[in-house]
């Protein structure tokens, strides 16, 4: 089923806060030059925790399509 | 646009990013409002959203809904003769927590008195943001604002308290963080046919968390997160409410709704001809 | 009503009659003296043709509701006085930016503050023009009689709907306590106007883009045109901007679509001018008095006219600066300390004398005291 999920961001709406990067329960993602930045893609377990926590809709699971 | 399918149906997205500091609370909590709207499966044409002046109030400008950003704490004023005029409407309310409980305290109370059918939501982040950190009435006695330099000594609000003891008839609290809870409690207050009330805890990283510092908007998520505590489990152990933040579901007691008793007025008078000019 | 077709009506009374032959559907007040008559019938009335009535928690509250309903697709209006107005400044000047059609009454008594309840006065002439804060356009009309309050009550949804804006109906204590017969006859003749929808699909609709006329079409929410509605400047599309230009550029024109088509709307009375040497200046209850003033000057061969502005904002430049060149002399009398006579002044441009007759008693002026007034200067 994960396999037709996939981590997308819109980087222009991201403002830093690292609200996801501090619940990403996988470690998923870290904070660069002031933006989120995916750094263990693979590692994404599709939980849906940064969508939910981010304030700016900056970051959303989507389907591979 | 690059974002979620929820977003792209419900944002006016040429209009973000939004206005809002990085980590404020308000987006988050806007987001739950468009996932009740969707989880109802309500029409967009359907659904007016009203704000008053603040940070919070900027939440209908990005939201793609017949959207009206009113004067500051008029909101719940406005709203009323939207809803009076189409009872048809679906009318939700984002106010924050001085323009509803300061200036707009006045039209809180009637409004929830009247049990018209309004689905209140505050963002509530205990301060004046938009015009740089003042102490609001849900500023905690003894934190620090612009305008409390030695420590608040105004008593804060419980918001909640207030609209059910005005006759609020749906009244619940949830947090940015707890989100879903949140949402729940929006569908449920949408469903309410009366006055609904829904406390929204925010954050306000840049001028509240930072004065009193509280760390940065993860710390202020965790925060949120470990000293909440739900009325369910209070109520049976009340010792673990002690120095708690009460959130969940608080009262959910359905009363006659405004415009249906003024419909049966109305009523009375159907058939009879009444036309202009006639006294 | 009488099977000559007229009735004897309070002037509070033939406010709301008129508002609703208007087609006033909705109402929000909250009660104060003396207008209070005026949310009484409307309670009354409105249920009885599916209209809604509603007293508010204050005059804050009701001028915002009135223009929410407004912005839901029903007429709306509000009546209040001095105090009552004062609070709704707020919420008018977010009318007039956001461009909502909506009548406010305010049945004028002595002021300022508490003041005094039960008396007339017209101590809020320059508040119905300058009330709100920041540049707008006003459109006052001030009623002299219990039939003209009926008629002007038409007229000031009519404005309210074609121009897009607040129009506040500005009478005073004498005339909307007064009782004096009212024609019903020709109710259907009356011409009721609606304001300008949309006729475009609403993905095409720009809220706040106006046509030639300067004036935007406006939809009502719930129609399917989803839009925004903001006190902010905003542009055509209806959300803020902070751009000088779009800004300056709006302000004007909210101010022009009123100011530019004031021939339109430009209603006064002429009573024995046509070869007066002196005029007095007079509306509202005053000019009741102002005419028998003219009458009994008359009798003892002085020249004397009248100019009653019925359109009291804005200002009827044209034809105030017309009567300066005409009389040698003119009399503003108001019950103020001279409001109305600083636009009269200004307008006359020294062309003539312009004298002032004042009283802030909470007694109407009489007759008596007009030509008194003038009595020093004419021999009577």
């Amino acid at each position: 089923m994960d396999d037709e999920k996939v981590l997308l961001q819109n980087i222009k709406w991201c403002k830093g806060c690292g609200i996801c990067v501090g619940f990403c329960p996988a470690k998923v993602l870290k904070i660069k030059n002031g933006k989120c930045f995916v750094a263990y893609k693979d590692k994404c377990i599709f939980c849906g925790q940064c969508e939910l926590r981010c304030p700016d809709n900056a970051i959303y699971i989507g389907g591979k399509k | 646009m690059n974002c979620s399918e929820i977003t792209k149906k419900y944002y006016r997205v040429n209009r973000l990013p939004h206005i809002w500091c990085p980590g404020c609370g308000h987006g988050t909590l806007t987001n739950t409002v468009v996932r009740a709207i969707d989880r109802l499966g309500l029409n967009k044409d359907e659904v007016v959203i009203v704000s008053g002046i603040g940070c919070s109030s900027r939440a209908p400008g990005y939201l793609d809904f017949n959207t009206l950003h009113t004067t500051h704490g008029r909101a719940l004023a406005f709203a009323t003769g939207i809803k009076l005029a189409n009872p048809k409407l679906h009318v939700i309310v984002i106010m924050g927590d001085g323009d509803s409980s300061a200036i707009g305290g006045n039209h809180l109370i009637h409004a929830a008195r009247r049990n018209i059918d309004i689905t209140t939501i505050v963002f509530n982040n205990n301060i004046y943001g938009m015009t740089g950190g003042q102490f609001s009435p849900t500023t905690p006695y003894g934190d620090l604002a612009t305008t409390a330099a030695y420590g608040n000594i105004d008593k804060p609000f419980d918001l909640c308290s207030l609209a059910q003891g005005a006759g609020a008839t749906y009244v619940g609290r949830a947090t940015a963080y707890h989100a879903v809870l949140m949402q729940r409690l929006i569908e449920k207050g949408i469903q309410n046919k009366g006055f609904s009330f829904i406390e929204g805890l925010s954050l306000c990283p840049t001028y509240y968390g930072r004065k009193n510092k509280k760390g940065n908007a993860f710390k202020m998520h965790t925060f949120l997160k470990e000293n909440c505590i739900d009325k369910k489990i209070v109520d049976k152990d009340p010792e673990k409410g002690k120095n708690k933040i009460i959130i969940g579901e608080f009262y959910n007691n359905p009363q006659p709704e405004y415009i249906e008793s003024y419909q049966v007025i109305t009523d009375m008078f159907q058939g009879r001809g009444e036309k202009n000019g006639e006294v | 009503m009488n099977d000559k077709g007229y009735k004897l009506v309070q002037g509070n009374e033939a406010c709301v009659e008129g508002a609703l032959a208007a087609g006033m559907r909705f109402f929000a007040g909250y009660p104060i003296t003396p207008s209070t008559e005026i949310a009484e019938l409307s309670s009354q009335r409105l249920p009885k043709l599916g209209g809604k009535f509603i007293q508010m928690e204050d005059e804050l509250a009701s001028m915002a509701a009135i223009i929410g309903a407004s912005l839901a697709g029903m007429k709306s209006m509000t009546a209040t006085s001095g105090p009552g107005f004062s609070l709704m400044q707020e919420n008018i000047g977010y009318a007039a930016i956001a461009e909502i059609p909506c009548v406010i009454v305010n049945v004028q008594r002595g002021g300022p503050s508490t003041g005094q309840p039960t008396s007339p006065a017209q101590g809020d002439v320059m508040q119905a023009r300058w009330g709100t804060h920041g540049d707008h356009p006003a459109i006052a009309l001030t009623p002299n009689s219990v039939q003209e309050t009926f008629e002007y009550t038409v007229k000031a949804f009519n404005l309210a709907e074609k121009y897009r804006t607040p129009v506040i109906l500005l009478m005073d204590e004498i005339v909307g306590h007064m009782r004096e017969k009212m024609t019903y006859k020709n109710i259907s003749d009356l011409e009721v106007i609606n304001r300008k929808k949309p006729s475009c699909k609403p993905e095409e609709y720009v809220a706040y883009r106006p046509d030639e006329d300067m004036i935007p079409p406006m939809a009502s929410f719930g129609e399917g045109y989803r839009y925004h509605v903001t006190g902010l400047t905003h542009d055509e599309t209806g959300f803020p901007t902070n751009s000088n230009e779009i800004s300056e550029r709006l302000i004007k024109r909210i101010v022009d679509k009123v100011e530019k088509n004031i021939d339109d709307f430009s209603y006064f009375e002429e009573y024995k001018m046509e070869d007066a040497e002196m005029a007095i200046i007079a509306y509202g209850g005053v000019s009741r008095s102002a005419k028998s003033a003219v009458d009994q000057l008359r009798k003892q061969n002085i020249k004397a006219g009248m100019f009653r502005p019925i359109t009291i904002w804005p200002f009827l430049e044209k034809q105030v600066h017309k009567v300066s060149f005409q009389v040698k002399e003119i009399y503003v009398a108001e019950m103020n300390l001279g409001q109305y006579s600083l636009e009269v002044e200004r307008a006359a441009c020294k062309n003539c004398k312009v004298s002032k007759i004042n009283k802030v008693n909470g007694e109407l002026i009489t007759p008596e005291e007009i030509i008194e007034a003038l009595g020093g200067r004419y021999e009577l």
